[in-house]
């Protein structure tokens, strides 16, 4: 029977992180290659700069190959440099705002209940109407609305595509709390793209 | 069923983790609400912009000092 593309990719990996565990180079950067853009954009999504992202991602890498030895194949290699990643993003912004985390602006009603305050719809396919350039800086603008740690549990669930629980797993959260934040984060972020993108406004 | 419970369920429905039952009725409530339609149907794309794999891309000079500075460590290993 054909192997599934899937297993042979795992195994392939399996046998690179052996490889760069032994103290091939040419094996590390392999797995370099393959997971750099995600990584950088990871950097830029949480931290909001080019700067900060570089650093980042240079910081996961040589991390992830310095304590390489100590990498245990029980998760995933690609979750295991995003978690170094996220922890440099996140020391990052800390260092940057000595500010304490704020609670995230939402309405709520007497229950607690997340209350929605813009219905309005969309115009069709509004990121056409915007250079690219322009596009970033409006979704980064919106995901700067949002507490680092919301916009973390965004990226890594909505954008990066990890589980659930490999998210919990990496932010140390439960799984009820990363739930929660995204739901929240999803809401928040739609009503700030509202503005610029719902009928009838201004662009 | 009404608008704050229907956008209660909005993540497990983006998640498809509701329960048949659930999904049916929320669908329901979905063709003839109009603004909840509106806020799930943005609430999607919203997902979808921010997963656009061309934002943010790795710039050519910036790669470059990644693979520098990874050689540079490996070289000060041995
Ligand atoms: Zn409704």
């Amino acid at each position: 029977m054909a192997e599934i593309p899937q297993v042979a990719l795992a195994r392939d990996e399996s046998h690179l992180i052996g490889e760069a565990k032994a103290g091939n180079y040419a094996a590390f950067e392999e797995l370099v290659n393959r997971y750099e853009k995600k990584i950088y954009r990871l950097g830029m999504n949480i931290t909001g700069n080019r700067e900060d992202a570089e650093d980042v991602l240079q910081e996961a890498f040589l991390k992830a190959f310095e304590h390489l030895p100590d990498f245990r194949e029980d998760s995933r290699f690609y979750t295991w440099v995003v978690r170094i990643a996220v922890n440099e993003a996140l020391m990052k912004l800390r260092k940057r705002r000595s500010s304490r985390e704020v609670p995230m602006e939402t309405s709520e009603d007497e229950n607690g209940e997340v209350l929605v305050r813009e219905f309005a719809d969309w115009k069709p396919n509004p990121e056409q109407q915007f250079a690219q350039v322009e596009l970033e800086r409006i979704l980064q603008s919106a995901a700067n609305a949002l507490p680092p740690g919301f916009r973390t549990v965004f990226y890594l669930r909505d954008v990066e595509g990890l589980s659930t629980e490999e998210t919990a797993e990496v932010l140390d959260l439960t799984v009820g709390a990363v739930k929660a934040r995204l739901f929240r984060a999803r809401l928040r972020l739609r009503e700030e793209l509202s503005k610029i993108f719902k009928r009838g406004s201004i662009q | 069923m009404k608008c704050n419970q229907a956008i209660k369920e909005l993540s497990g429905y983006l998640d498809g983790e509701l329960d048949p039952e659930l999904k049916q009725t929320l669908e329901a409530h979905l063709t003839y609400c109009n603004h909840c339609h509106a806020v799930f149907d943005s609430t999607k794309k919203t997902i979808e912009l921010y997963c656009d794999g061309k934002l943010f891309s790795l710039p050519d000079d910036v790669r470059t000092r990644l693979h520098e500075a990874l050689k540079r460590k490996l070289h000060g290993r041995r």
